[in-house]
């Protein structure tokens, strides 16, 4: 815990306005008395942290000179970008020029100097000090993110595109952004995260993010992550929804020593709907877990949540949905599945999928399963002449596509899957039938 | 529409709610050794036993209370005010056939529907009577005996069968597996006790009819029933306790051993007093329930209908050792005005081959509270392990709750485990569809019910499906046959 209290005061320094200071200190003060979870806390029965505490972090204190291999991992979207070097903004990979009006896209160090709202608590609002003791962290160590508003009825043409950098260091470093996206009334945008690296300096990167979705706004959130080997993440989004609104999330978790997610969606008025969809994709030793949460608090609002996960070798995944229909939230929709592919046998998966419901007018369901491949799909594909490494391959693929056929940026698609297909063990063929990793990018 | 129907159904009040006026033998409220030396020493005990009890009981003040559960909230149990034994009059001299049971206990049974001696020779069920804590009466031992079968009272069977008892007893509960297993190692005072030799199918379905009668009285049984090689036997387990305002505890533990090729079919209609309309009392269940498929191709089967307790904490689970070996759990809950059930299975896959099967209805009413929790896990080591779990919630009524709490472990490429649950009321549209071709609203409900309870009916022995019937608040006609 000590190396947590020295890397605070290197924080909270003379440059911290008032008002933010003594924030971070009540935080950490609630950080300090809750400590790292453990597995003994239900939430991460399945995840032990103790890693973190075993490591030393120091933090960047200064940008990084960024390789061009690095450079190359960044998914050409055509968007505007923030990029964090490992958790320091860089305004030279950055972009936020001809942002349209009623457009604000501003990394967070510069919106704290001037920006009344974030004073005013907009940070924290929905992600709160007391949401749990890595929350209250990021409240106390936060120093870099973003703050995006899109102001109402704004449909914006391009992609906003948040990228996490890791670069090789002696050291492991830590971060701590926090994003705060407000989705005005009636505005459409897409968000894509990309968590990226290529060194295994091991460095530890914990996300907040809290989006707040107006009267029929639409937001398309993408996560991918494709960290380096031994890399850590901690991510939470909270999401708050008001009439009509629409969030769609793609998670695309590729990798990482340890990556845990938690989505937590709040439906407060009628007609809101979430559309959760993850992929995760687990080999070596990685450790990657995906908790969701969706809160029906108001009647006619509806969620869908479809996961899916392969692991190989000696990963270990992790599925927890949770659904809770308040009382009075009638005529509620909420689909929950969850499938898993295990290709080895010292491969792992833990899933539970709950449903909490205190109304009765309601559709709920949840469906999980965990196997191989459907061995009658694989016969029928070798009748029909194809090899049986390139029909476990194409059926693997198939797999992921129940995710991926609804990603609509090409660029996210094609990486994804020419990632898993790089990554599949012999006996699964897919040489020719997907574009390689490199001409994806 | 369908309110008011569903409203009379599941407001039916608890009918068998009277009381016994029996003297007893109780001992004063408290626990400390020398209570536990008393329980021994009435029960003629030998010294192992008092020293296992002794052992679990130290080990039982080690553990603290777990009271923070997700879904339960009772106020706090004062374990010192409980009495841990009441024994119906003289039980020196048991008596050894039905015409010297105590008139007013065979008047009890009759008051529950099941009299002793009509049913016993008419279903051909031996009725092993638990009245509070002492085996009454012990019928149609003669038949078992010629085949070889051991069904005797717990108590008895310490006495009289040392061996076998020392070889099983808390292999599948280990005295110190949870708070309650080991109060319960340390106190229980009565319950059954099953062997079932190599090669025998048991002649007639063995049956227990559970009754808590002395206020103040908590009940510790323990039930222990061994399948050797190629056996096989049914059990039938039956709860009624009589309407009283104080919270009784109950503490059961249930082991059962299948070997080789054994097959344990486990039934149980559960209905203790759930408390009145604002909650106020009903009783506390605390029960561990475990089977062990020990060698290979054992089957061990849970078939459980519950309808009452204030409380219910229960978790039926096999432990899939043997290759081939296959668990199954049926289960219907139902819960109205205050109750609260958290109920589910645990099914442990370790053998190659083991296959399970979990099938769970849960009906809530009123401000009741149910939960399903249960786990399904498959260890490294089993290959090719299935299972299949389905669990689906009715709701009756805007105030009670449903939840669904799957728990898998997967550790094994080769295993295929499935889960499905739906969450959802009865549908205007089914109701209006049975209406309009001519069947009455409560009908109507009732067909619905019942055809969502149908896959756990049929796996109820035929005798005891009527007994289910009976005792459900919700009236299922035709649900079995």
């Amino acid at each position: 815990m000590n190396a947590w209290a020295d890397l605070f005061q290197q924080v909270n320094d003379e440059a911290t306005p008032g008002w933010l200071k003594s924030r971070r200190i009540a935080a950490f003060a609630r950080f300090e008395h809750l400590g790292i979870p453990t597995p003994r806390d239900e939430d991460w029965k399945y995840t032990d942290l103790k890693r973190l505490n075993k490591r030393q972090f120091s933090m960047a204190q200064t940008e990084a000179t960024v390789s061009h291999t690095d450079q190359a991992e960044l998914l050409d979207l055509n968007a505007w970008r923030i990029v964090l070097v490992n958790g320091v903004f860089s305004p030279d990979l950055s972009d936020l020029s001809d942002l349209p009006n009623q457009v604000t896209i501003e990394p967070l160090s510069q919106a704290i100097t001037h920006d009344q709202e974030l004073a005013g608590g907009l940070v924290g609002r929905l992600a709160a000090i007391d949401t749990d003791s890595l929350t209250a962290l990021s409240h106390a160590m936060a120093q870099e993110g973003a703050l995006i508003r899109v102001g109402s009825g704004v449909v914006l043409p391009r992609p906003i595109q948040l990228v996490y950098l890791s670069t090789e260091h002696e050291s492991a470093l830590a971060s701590w952004p926090r994003i705060a996206v407000v989705a005005g009334p009636n505005s459409q945008m897409t968000i894509v995260e990309q968590l990226v690296g290529q060194h295994a300096s091991g460095h530890y990167t914990q996300r907040v993010a809290e989006l707040f979705l107006e009267g029929n706004a639409q937001l398309t959130h993408y996560l991918l992550q494709t960290p380096a080997e031994k890399d850590l993440w901690v991510g939470r989004v909270h999401v708050e929804q008001k009439r009509d609104s629409r969030y769609q999330a793609f998670h695309l978790n590729l990798g990482g020593a340890l990556v845990r997610d938690d989505f937590v969606c709040e439906l407060n008025a009628r007609g809101a709907t979430a559309s959760l969809n993850g992929l995760l994709f687990g080999q070596g030793r990685q450790h990657l877990d995906m908790h969701s949460k969706v809160n029906h608090n108001a009647p006619n609002t509806y969620s869908d949540e479809n996961y899916k996960g392969i692991l190989n070798d000696r990963a270990r995944g992790v599925f927890n949905g949770k659904v809770i229909v308040k009382r009075d939230s009638q005529q509620i929709e909420a689909h929950q599945n969850n499938a898993n592919l295990l290709l080895s046998d010292q491969a792992e998966m833990d899933t539970k999928p709950e449903l909490e419901i205190y109304a009765d007018d309601v559709k709920c369901s949840h469906g999980t399963t965990t196997g191989q491949l459907d061995e009658n799909a694989v016969f029928a594909l070798r009748a029909r002449g194809v090899d049986e490494s390139v029909a476990r391959g194409l059926l693997t693929l198939a797999f992921a596509n129940q995710v991926l056929d609804q990603v609509t940026l090409d660029a996210v698609h094609d990486t994804v899957e020419a990632r898993i297909a790089g990554a599949l063990p012999e006996r699964f063929n897919l040489k020719g039938l997907v574009l390689e990793d490199q001409e994806a990018q | 529409m369908a309110n008011e129907a569903m409203e009379q159904l599941v407001r039916k009040e608890y009918k068998q709610g009277f009381y016994t006026d029996i003297e007893s033998d109780t001992l004063p409220p408290g626990l400390d050794e020398s209570v536990i030396r008393h329980i021994s020493s009435i029960k003629q005990e030998p010294e192992w036993m008092l020293s296992w009890r002794l052992e679990a009981y130290r080990h039982w003040l080690t553990m603290t209370e777990p009271h923070h559960w997700a879904k339960l909230k009772y106020p706090s149990i004062d374990y010192q005010s409980v009495s841990y034994y009441s024994a119906p009059k003289k039980p020196e001299d048991a008596p050894q056939s039905l015409d010297e049971v105590d008139p007013k206990l065979l008047e009890t049974y009759e008051k529950l529907g099941i009299p002793l001696h009509e049913r016993a020779a008419l279903a051909g069920v031996a009725v092993d009577a638990v009245f509070d804590s002492v085996s009454v009466t012990t019928t149609f031992k003669d038949q078992l005996a010629e085949a070889g079968v051991i069904f005797c009272s717990i108590s008895e069977a310490i006495r009289e069968y040392p061996e076998l008892v020392r070889q099983y007893l808390g292999s599948v509960v280990p005295q110190g597996d949870n708070y309650f297993a080991a109060l319960n190692s340390a106190v229980f005072t009565d319950g059954s006790f099953v062997y079932v030799p190599e090669g025998v199918t048991c002649p007639m379905e063995l049956s227990t009819y559970f009754r808590i009668n002395q206020a103040n009285t908590g009940q510790f049984e323990r039930t222990l029933i061994i399948c050797d090689k190629r056996a096989q036997v049914s059990y039938l387990e039956g709860c009624t306790a009589p309407q009283r305002d104080e919270n009784q505890l109950h503490a059961a533990v249930v082991e059962l051993v299948a070997l080789e090729d054994a097959y344990i079919k486990y039934s149980t209609v559960q209905n203790w007093y759930p408390g009145d309309e604002d909650g106020k009392g009903g009783i506390y269940n605390f029960v561990t329930k475990r089977g062990d498929c020990r060698e290979d191709r054992a089957k061990i089967s849970w078939t459980q209908v519950e309808t009452g307790s204030a409380l219910t904490w229960k978790y039926p689970s096999c432990i899939l050792r043997g290759r081939d070996s296959v668990g199954e759990f049926y289960s219907v809950a139902v819960t109205n005005n205050h109750q609260q059930a958290d109920t589910g299975t645990k099914m442990i896959h370790i053998g190659e081959n083991t296959r399970s099967t979990i099938i769970s209805k849960g009906i809530s009413a009123g401000h009741s509270d149910q939960s399903y929790r249960g786990l399904v896990k498959v260890a490294p080591s089993a290959r090719n392990a299935r299972n299949f779990t389905q669990c689906d919630s009715l709701l009756l009524g805007a105030s009670c709750g449903a939840h669904t709490f799957p728990y898998q472990e997967i550790g094994n490429a080769s295993a295929q485990v499935e889960h499905e649950a739906t969450t959802s009321k009865i549908g205007e549209d089914q109701l209006f569809y049975c209406m309009q071709r001519g069947i009455s609203e409560e009908d109507a409900v009732n067909m619905i019910v019942n055809g969502f309870c149908k896959d756990v009916f049929k796996e109820l022995p035929m005798e005891f499906a009527v007994e289910a019937e009976a005792l459900l608040n919700v009236s299922l006609e035709g649900a079995v046959g």
